[in-house]
């Protein structure tokens, strides 16, 4: 029997909301304790203590925190540095960074003081999604107390440190999500991912160095220094180091967020807190198991697979997000991947040309296929585009139209053949448009 | 340049400057490399991907166009990073780039103005399917309203972003834009307006496919059945590069010719879209007034009547050379005035008193490609984006690149940039030498000051005192030393240069411009010879006109004897440019109907007068002109000019009008006869905004 984390173990305390989201609730679960004395210890032992702790960043791609801090300029030169943070959170099914934001936005704004002091910058901005309104006024809120209470702001919670926190507010784009993007967006241009190089660490915002963070990767930086390395490092294998945020969503019982320790089987983690799959287990199809843009796994994977960065991008899927999307038995999965289509064919931002060309061309005939008015040879004429726009992007946005794709034909190419088949005979299956709701 | 790099391209291992791009490293090789949104004068946008190679370790093929040689790791081993132009991977990732940029590419090339010249079409050949495997339905795109030069068929566009990026960077402009997202993504002008730029036209050379194409060329010709001439623009004292294509002795269209010193790759408007102006209007055959009407002529009649009327006595003769001429037609001019003894003789329609001193004195001296060089400019009564649209890109690009610093005095246009305002009159120059802040402080830090001085300041009355008080600043701000003259005269017409270096001016006691106009009025010159001159808004009283020249135009409308020359398309001939840079414009097409080359007339009607100038050709006239002149010897180059002069004695002492400078240029597209000839540059002069032609009542 697998170990479940304990409750003390969990860094957010409140990520359902059910105490006091503000400054003083923070505090008696622990937040801005002991604020000071840890940049005390200096930017080296931050970033150095990150490291060690082995935090991969939890917005999607797993790029260990520690390392991209260490990737700022050692010297402030002529221009200043900055934190961004990334509450852009738009990956359809993934939804942990709101709670965070509405529930304990103090652990966010302290991971920020302290990130922002080990990469010495002085201004930090949280770039947040168009949509998230609550999220906006209680973050707002928790800055302003901060503000107040000295954490923040000219010398930092007493450590002589100057350090402001502003908060953006996008404009509901999922591009902007994407890093460069999302410091397109924050310099008032149009959201469009910028080339790399330059990485944002060399020339970011203003042309400034620059590190862009995940909400949740900046939130949990506090509590691992204040809880120490050998804490975090005892959940989770190898390489998959610390507890995450599950997002689980679909066909379970109980839909919910919750924070458990990385590489937790995915069964154990759908029938322990999501209340198991709707009808249960046998009835369910596949998983997508980190936000829309990886590639669905089917039932038989997930009987086993354990939720960490390394273990699913052996199964040829990922982590992402940890947004978890579970669909039974009753899922037209085709029409579902075809929605998925649609969206990063709406969501593509225009400017490169696999992306721009090849989103609305694998929309258009994966809802063929939905319908199965297609020819067979054009399955493996799809997965051929969808490996021409993968990466040859300038951005992910690409690769993240072409994986969900290629997973359904890598695991349901039976199905769309069915189809085909059926329609050709003159049987056609009736589909609704929407069916992954 | 010390930075170098090594780095393999397909197995040949070179070294190249870390700041390449792997584009250029791999052009090095001799390796090709397809783009589309790359252009070496724009910002990279990388946005194509036509461009990716591949990088033998990276998960990914690479943009060559954005990745730079520096960004490069070693292998492993510590060898040069291998680079990969012609593999299997970046062959499949090119023939997946062009398979998405045609699917929504529309099937029209029969009908489509970019055919025979389009680098998607060349680039489909060499690199794409030979199939289509796109079988939905294509993007269609309402067409956008740019004006009357460019042509929109948005449906072609696959978005390279290079006009976009030509009118915010190049143009200065931001009037083009990439709307909406996604497969929605459509180049557009926001308001359906004009483009407000005057090089608008650029655009058109930028766009590798056929979505922007030239409205007043469309459906004219294939570019392959087009004679390509190159030559000389006129229509500024830049003397943009230009490529004429004609057919059947018709010009076409012009395109620019690359000059990284003079124009780079641009030209303006006026240079590209005057080309409908050279079959309007047009002079073909001399013409007699009679009883105020003029009448067609023969040339026997029309020569011999010009050679008595220039049989007088020379007091009573003028000459005045136009803006549009060749050296050697006003050389030639110049030598029959001589023979007959004219002294008043002038080039400078505009009634500018300059020249007749040292060459520096009038020149552009730091050159145009110098003002990259300039980290503070004065601009006094010139709005250089009208008067020469060429240096105020020159300007622009300096301005964005660097931390030059740029002043105004005179009218406060719009000019692309940010300047100080410094004041509109020219007694705003005398308070300027005596400032010690402001712009003079600027101007006192700045290593390689200089000062462009425009006909706003010089064709005027008063100008002579202006360029004084002008040379006196210079002289303040150390404008001029051993190694770097910033003492620059910005021209507006082509020909000015080469008539002030061969002295087309008057000679001992002999009147200048506006001198002859008030001597012809009081009756005191009785024949007047126009080489092309029809700026000058004189009516010369009961003098009798010759008018040698292309265009019926202001000045063969008051002519009495009209003898029919040839455009600068239809003629050889050399003309001098604001830096006094000498350089040869070719004959395209024949003149029309019974006109002739200019020089040619002025030699023929030389026979009327028994005064047989000495050359038979425009070779020999050109070998007379270099003897007489040598300047004109040397082709194609920027004059040396270290300061051979004493920039406090320019111009004349005097008292310094204090009412306001104001460009001559009113309306950019009507200048000269064959602007003014022409429906297209009439159509652009409509769309000019109202506030600006408020002026031109002055």
């Amino acid at each position: 029997m697998v170990q479940l984390l304990q409750d003390k173990d969990r860094i957010f305390q409140n990520l359902y909301g059910l105490r006091d989201h503000g400054l003083e609730g923070a505090r008696q679960r622990g937040a801005w304790h002991g604020t000071a004395a840890m940049i005390e210890q200096g930017r080296d032992w931050i970033i150095e203590r990150t490291k060690a702790s082995g935090l991969r960043g939890r917005g999607g791609a797993g790029f260990p925190t520690g390392l991209k801090w260490s990737f700022m300029p050692k010297e402030v030169g002529a221009r200043p540095h900055y934190l961004v943070v990334n509450a852009d959170e738009s990956e359809p099914g993934s939804c942990k960074d709101r709670d965070i934001l509405r529930n304990d936005p103090h652990l966010l704004i302290e991971g920020c003081l302290i990130a922002s002091f080990a990469m010495q910058a002085h201004a930090c901005y949280i770039y947040l999604r168009g949509e998230y309104i609550q999220e906006r006024n209680r973050l707002q809120a928790a800055i302003d107390e901060a503000y107040a209470a000295g954490l923040i702001g000219k010398n930092a919670s007493g450590t002589g440190w100057d350090f402001d926190v502003y908060m953006h507010h996008g404009a509901g784009a999922y591009i902007c999500g994407e890093e460069t993007a999302l410091l397109e967006s924050l310099e008032g241009k149009k959201g469009q991912p910028r080339l790399k190089p330059p990485f944002p660490a060399g020339a970011g915002l203003y042309g400034c160095p620059t590190t862009v963070n995940n909400v949740e990767s900046i939130a949990v930086v506090p509590t691992i220094l204040r809880r120490g390395v050998d804490w975090w490092t005892q959940f989770g294998r190898d390489n998959n180091k610390g507890t995450k945020v599950f997002s689980i969503s679909g066909h379970v019982n109980k839909p919910c967020n919750i924070e458990e320790a990385l590489s937790i089987p995915m069964k154990t983690l759908l029938e322990e807190y999501a209340g198991g799959v709707r009808g249960g287990w046998d009835n369910l199809k596949c998983v997508i198991p980190g936000g829309s843009s990886v590639p669905l796994l089917p039932k038989e994977i997930c009987d086993t697979v354990l939720m960490d960065f390394d273990a699913l991008r052996e199964h040829q899927s990922g982590l992402g997000t940890a947004a978890v999307i579970v669909m039974d038995k009753s899922t037209d999965v085709v029409a579902a991947i075809a929605r998925l289509s649609y969206f990063y064919k709406h969501e593509s931002c225009g400017q490169c040309t696999p992306c721009r060309e090849g989103t609305g061309w694998m929309w258009r005939v994966m809802e063929r296929m939905v319908r199965g008015e297609a020819e067979t040879s054009e399955i493996d004429m799809l997965l051929d585009v969808t490996k021409q726009v993968e990466g040859h992007t300038i951005c992910a946005l690409g690769d993240a139209a072409a994986w969900p794709i290629q997973g359904l034909i890598r695991h349901f190419r039976h199905e769309i053949e069915d189809r085909i088949d059926n329609y050709r005979a003159g049987k056609p299956i009736f589909v609704p448009m929407v069916a992954a709701e | 340049m010390s930075d170098l790099r090594k780095v393999n391209i397909d197995g040949k291992e070179i070294e190249v400057p870390a700041d390449y791009t792997l584009m250029q490293a791999c052009e090095e090789t001799g390796a090709e490399i397809p783009r589309f949104c790359y252009h070496e004068r724009l910002s990279v946008a990388g946005n194509c991907r036509m461009c990716l190679v591949e990088w033998v370790g990276a998960p990914k093929p690479q943009a060559s166009c954005a990745l730079q040689v520096k960004d490069l790791r070693p292998n492993r081993d510590g060898t040069p990073a291998n680079i990969r132009t012609n593999s299997e991977k970046v062959k499949k990732a090119r023939e997946g780039v062009m398979e998405f940029l045609l699917i929504n590419h529309p099937l029209d090339c029969p009908i489509c103005d970019q055919g025979g010249e389009c680098d998607l079409q060349d680039q489909a050949m060499a690199y794409g399917r030979d199939t289509s495997r796109f079988e939905e339905n294509k993007r269609a795109v309402d067409d956008k309203f740019m004006g009357p030069l460019v042509n929109t068929i948005m449906t072609r566009c696959i978005q390279c972003t290079r006009c976009v990026r030509f009118v915010t960077e190049v143009a200065g402009v931001e009037e083009i834009g990439l709307a909406a997202r996604g497969e929605d993504a459509e180049i557009t002008t926001y308001l359906e307006q004009s483009l407000t730029s005057e090089l608008s036209g650029n655009v058109i050379d930028l766009c590798p496919v056929g979505a922007l194409t030239s409205k007043p060329y469309a459906f004219n010709a294939r570019p392959w059945e087009l004679d390509s001439t190159e030559s000389v623009d006129v229509m500024d004292a830049v003397g943009s590069n230009i490529r004429v294509d004609s057919r059947t002795g018709r010009v076409l269209r012009i395109l620019p010719v690359i000059n990284e010193d003079v124009n780079e790759e641009w030209i303006s408007d006026k240079t590209r879209f005057v080309w409908d102006g050279l079959g309007r209007q047009r002079l073909d055959r001399p013409y007699i007034r009679e009883n105020g009407k003029l009448r067609p002529a023969g040339w026997d009649e029309a020569l011999a009547l010009a050679a008595e009327k220039l049989k007088g006595e020379p007091e009573e003769i003028a000459a005045i050379a136009g803006d549009l001429c060749d050296a050697e037609s006003m050389k030639a001019l110049k030598d029959l005035m001589g023979s007959l003894g004219v002294q008043n003789l002038d080039c400078r329609q505009d009634g500018a008193i300059i020249g007749g001193g040292a060459r520096s004195e009038y020149l552009f001296n730091t050159g145009i490609a110098g003002i990259e060089e300039a980290d503070a400019i004065l601009i006094v009564g010139s709005n250089p984006r009208l008067e020469a649209p060429l240096v105020n890109t020159r300007i622009r690009k300096t301005w964005l690149n660097s931390n030059l610093k740029i002043g105004v005095i005179g009218e406060a246009a719009d000019l692309t940039y940010d300047y100080d305002h410094i004041g509109t009159s020219a007694a705003d120059i005398e308070k300027l030498t005596t400032s010690t802040t402001g712009f003079a402080k600027k101007l006192k830090s700045a290593k390689r000051p200089m000062m462009i001085i425009g006909a706003g300041a010089l064709g005027r009355a008063g100008g002579a005192q202006i360029l004084r008080a002008c040379g006196e600043l210079a002289a303040k701000f150390e404008m001029v030393s051993a190694d770097w003259n910033g003492f620059n005269v910005l021209h507006t017409a082509a020909a000015r240069v080469a008539g002030l270096d061969m002295g087309f001016l008057p000679g001992e006691g002999g009147k200048s411009t506006v001198e002859i106009a008030q001597a012809a009025k009081q009756g005191a010159i009785k024949t007047v010879y126009l080489l092309g001159a029809d700026e000058t808004g004189a009516d010369y009283g009961d003098a009798f006109v010759i008018y040698q020249g292309s265009h019926g135009d202001n000045g063969a409308h008051r002519a009495d004897l009209i003898l029919p020359g040839a455009a600068y398309t239809e003629k050889d001939g050399l003309y001098t440019n604001t830096e006094g840079r000498v350089q040869p414009g070719s004959r395209a097409v024949a003149p029309k109907g019974e006109a002739k080359e200019d020089w040619a007339i002025i030699r023929a009607l030389s026979g009327h007068l028994d005064r047989v100038l000495p050359y038979d050709s425009l070779f020999a006239l050109r070998e007379k002109l270099i003897a007489d002149y040598p300047v004109f010897g040397a082709l194609g180059t920027k004059p040396d000019t270290s300061p051979d002069f004493d920039v406090k004695t320019v111009g004349q002492a005097g008292k310094v009008p204090t009412d306001d400078l104001t460009s001559p240029i009113t309306d950019f597209y009507l200048t000269n006869p064959i602007a003014r000839a022409s429906n297209v540059m009439a159509e652009c002069s409509e769309l000019i905004p109202e506030q600006t032609l408020t002026e031109a009542a002055e």
